[in-house]
């Protein structure tokens, strides 16, 4: 570690000012940084700090999608074995899923802090670690077989129109990594939807066995279909939606895992339980009307079902809880929160031309969420105005 | 007993240090300073040249945009030097004590025959003046303006902490005479605000003439502010006074005694402390003679007052007007390597990512080290858990940063002060530097406004 610690020392020189690769200081202190918590003492104002950073609090979220991602890779092997029958072992179910994911994993972190480097870099600034949250959500929220060339490019729209336009991190309205989903959902819609897409091989559709079928729940219900089947023919239970052992985006399948990262985050402080809760919450609420009325298959699906299916869950607990684009004010992410669940619901069943409703669910509640904050705020200035008449009064 | 106002939002930092309730016996310290860069807003004027002798309660300097308010030497000797900053800005006024104690006389009065203008014309003089201050703005009460009411707190709550009833013990006759002193200040009530927690020293149980309060919950539940706040908030064209319990005692002995005597007993807290202890001293005195011998070897930071509101003084620096507090923490100024992933066996923090949370009840050591980079504002609601007010905090600190006098306004700049956001700045995770910028905030507001 000393070693180490001498090495940046002795090479720091050259990237500060007036050094040799001056231009760089910006990528070098991220770098440095990773390595080491800088040196830098308080200097005004409070003179001890809490442990906590940006650092952490990214790689607490990190963490936080380590299940979804495990789990996303072996369904990935998992799904792709039953289509061309074939009979593999846990690990090696986990380790075809892992040869696939991860390239996806590796592009849209290259591309995504490539980018962010730049633009820290023409700005001056030190590199903001919210790409290393964004950089895990893109893959998970992508099918398998999306290009990667496709993944790319979302991802430079995401970074550059979702964010470095806006100024960077802290000062963007629209989730990144969802920007870059909605990017590829709109100008890629063949390989985003369709029933050959979730599943690794569908599409080129080599050694399928007979009868197998890639279409997901949600897909199937949308054509009115009257079971739900699994991939195999036989009828989807609510335990294979709960374990995620049905097709779709990576990391969206699995409640399971995605539950045990939510407990993480609310456990740690770091995700808002507020407005998971009330995703939930108005998922629930919005699932009960339709079910009342029925008519169609989606309209049928069982309210708790619908929590459990497409990306729901996933968007609940990691996207829609992305402080920067979420309502800021306590109050305001109860009402945010729960509008999601309750549009998203609303999307998927009523919009013929959706079949998922979740994306756009919060991409529309971001955009909102600084009118639901003003509402918010301007009621609580009138109750402030409220205490000063009665304290003239009294 | 009285209502109780229970805080549920705030945070108890323990930090290693605390002071033994003993008072410690050093030789006096043998210079003293004034600091005006303890009192915001005001612009100071020199009144004594380094050379002049002066008495404990002769005048230093004052203020130039209000003249009354006169700032004198804690002590009897020599002005020994005015020590400058950037652009001649006054830092310090100097003085030697020459150890014969010798006051000047302000003449011994019964508050009870004297109407408020000699009142208040008399802690002028004397240079008592400035323990008084006001929200809105947390500066110096502008004598003109009659408070609402006057606000004492009688326990603090900060980190390391003197213990209050501790330091006013046996002060009980001079006390009282404080309280009657404010009590012609106002027309309104004197508030005394004491721990729900604990009995309170009979000093503040038995006085007469205020009304008390009983507060629970953690840091900052004894701050003046928050206090003020739950008791009887300001609002626009109100203001309300506070002063420290030390301080009435301190204006208590010049209407019974005629003399400015700045005794007051202070803790030496921190980590870094060998004995942490009480010392009687008087007020702006050198630390030297408290931690000569008594710290321990390392890179250190002496902080006059707490660690969350404190200023950055040197080791042979002078403890602040307002202070009666000296934090010795070690200096933060390493590398340490994959700190932002470490388990964090020895770290304290609000948020549950660190080990440390497994470990409640215990200690730490916690250094001056920024522990991360400065951020933009991201995460929200942390700053919401630790301000016991009716606030938003971060539009609070947005509105300053852009200006927009109206929105601070209604969001309720006029009553804070940065200590009640210092917690605030604690926990921010991006590293924003919240009490400056609430200090920008009021600044401004006294620019448009006076």
């Amino acid at each position: 570690m000393n070693s180490l610690r001498r090495f940046v020392d002795k090479i720091k020189p050259n990237f500060e000012k007036g050094g040799k690769f001056a231009a760089l200081q910006s990528t070098f202190e991220a770098f440095e940084s990773f390595l080491f918590v800088p040196n830098h003492v308080t200097q005004k104002g409070s003179h001890i700090r809490d442990a906590m950073d940006m650092k952490r609090t990214m790689i607490v979220v990190v963490l936080a999608l380590v299940p979804a991602i495990l789990m996303g890779m072996w369904n990935t092997g998992y799904q792709n074995a039953l289509a061309i029958g074939l009979e593999r072992t846990l690990l090696g179910n986990f380790w075809f899923g892992f040869l696939k994911v991860f390239p996806i994993i590796v592009v849209s972190y290259v591309v995504g802090l490539g980018i962010e480097f730049l633009f820290a870099q023409i700005r001056g600034h030190e590199v903001s670690e919210g790409y290393l949250v964004s950089g895990i959500l893109v893959p998970l929220v992508v099918p398998v077989d999306t290009p990667l060339w496709m993944v790319a490019v979302a991802t430079v729209f995401a970074v550059i129109i979702g964010k470095e336009v806006f100024g960077g991190v802290g000062m963007n309205i629209l989730n990144p990594a969802l920007t870059a989903r909605a990017f590829l959902f709109f100008a890629y819609p063949t390989f985003m939807s369709g029933d050959k897409v979730w599943i690794n091989g569908l599409f080129k559709g080599e050694g399928i066995v007979d009868g197998f079928s890639g279409a997901t729940a949600l897909g199937q219900a949308a054509v009115n279909e009257p079971q739900i089947l699994n991939t195999t023919g036989d009828p989807m239970t609510g335990m294979d939606m709960f374990l995620g052992i049905i097709p779709g985006s990576i990391g969206e399948t699995s409640m399971l895992a995605i539950l045990i990262g939510a407990a993480f985050l609310i456990y740690t402080g770091v995700g808002s339980w507020k407005i998971i809760l009330s995703v939930f919450a108005g998922g629930t609420v919005m699932g009960l009307i339709l079910n009342s009325f029925g008519g169609n298959a989606l309209m049928e699906i069982p309210f708790w079902q619908h929590l459990m299916l497409g990306g729901f869950a996933f968007g609940a607990v990691f996207m829609a809880t992305d402080p920067v684009s979420a309502a800021q004010t306590e109050r305001g992410k109860w009402i945010y929160g729960f509008l999601i669940g309750l549009l998203a619901i609303i999307i998927r069943v009523l919009n013929p031309a959706f079949p998922e409703g979740v994306m756009l669910a919060i991409l529309l509640m971001n955009v909102f969420a600084p009118l639901i904050d003003h509402y918010v705020i301007e009621s609580h200035i009138k109750r402030r105005l409220k205490r000063v008449k009665v304290s003239t009064n009294a | 007993m009285s209502k109780v106002f229970k805080i549920k939002k705030g945070l108890d930092i323990k930090l290693k240090g605390t002071a033994e309730k003993i008072i410690s016996n050093v030789q006096p310290a043998s210079t003293y300073a004034v600091k005006p860069i303890d009192f915001p807003g005001i612009m100071p004027k020199l009144a004594a040249r380094p050379g002049d002798t002066v008495k404990a309660g002769s005048v230093l300097f004052f203020d130039k945009l209000r003249p009354e308010v006169k700032f004198t030497s804690p002590v009897s000797g020599v002005v020994k030097a005015v020590n400058r900053g950037e652009r001649r800005r006054i830092l310090e006024v100097v003085v030697e004590a020459d150890g014969k104690n010798e006051y000047e006389e302000f003449r011994a009065a019964d508050p009870g025959f004297l109407d408020r203008g000699q009142i208040i014309q008399k802690i002028q003089d004397a240079g008592l003046w400035p323990s008084i201050r006001q929200r809105p703005y947390a500066v110096i009460a502008r004598s003109q303006v009659e408070p609402k009411a006057i606000f004492i707190s009688g326990f603090n709550t900060a980190p390391l902490a003197p213990d209050m009833d501790f330091v006013v013990k046996g002060n009980n006759k001079v006390f009282q005479t404080g309280i009657n002193v404010l009590n012609k200040l106002t027309r309104g009530d004197v508030h005394l605000s004491l721990n729900a927690d604990y009995p309170a020293a009979d000093v503040f149980t038995e006085v007469t003439g205020v009304t008390l309060h009983y507060f629970k919950g953690p840091h900052p539940a004894g701050n003046p502010g928050i206090q003020i706040h739950h008791v009887d908030p300001v609002n626009k064209d109100e203001t309300v006074w506070y002063i420290q319990p030390e301080e009435v005692v301190m204006i208590g002995r010049l209407f019974e005694q005629g003399v400015y005597d700045a005794t007051k007993v202070i803790a030496v807290t921190g980590s870094e402390v060998k004995k942490p202890r009480y010392f009687k001293v008087l007020s702006g005195t050198s630390i030297e003679p408290f931690v000569v011998d008594n710290v321990n070897p390392g890179d250190l930071r002496y902080i006059s007052g707490n660690a969350l509101t404190g200023s950055k003084i040197n080791k042979i620096g002078y403890l602040g007007y307002y202070d009666s507090q000296l934090t010795i923490l070690p200096e933060g100024n390493y590398y340490e390597m994959f700190g932002w992933i470490a388990p964090g066996f020895n770290k304290f923090s609000v948020s549950r990512s660190f080990a440390t949370w497994l470990m409640p009840g215990r200690e730490y050591k916690v250094d001056t080290n920024l522990k991360g980079g400065e951020r933009p504002f991201v995460l929200t609601g942390e700053y919401e858990k630790v301000l016991p007010m009716n606030i938003y905090p971060m539009h609070l600190l947005k509105a300053i940063l852009v200006d927009d006098i109206e929105k601070m306004e209604q969001l309720g700049i006029f009553e804070v002060a940065e200590e009640d956001f210092a917690l605030c700045e604690f926990v921010c995770p991006s590293k924003i530097e919240i009490q400056s910028i609430i200090r920008q905030g009021i600044d401004q507001m006294i620019k448009e406004l006076e």
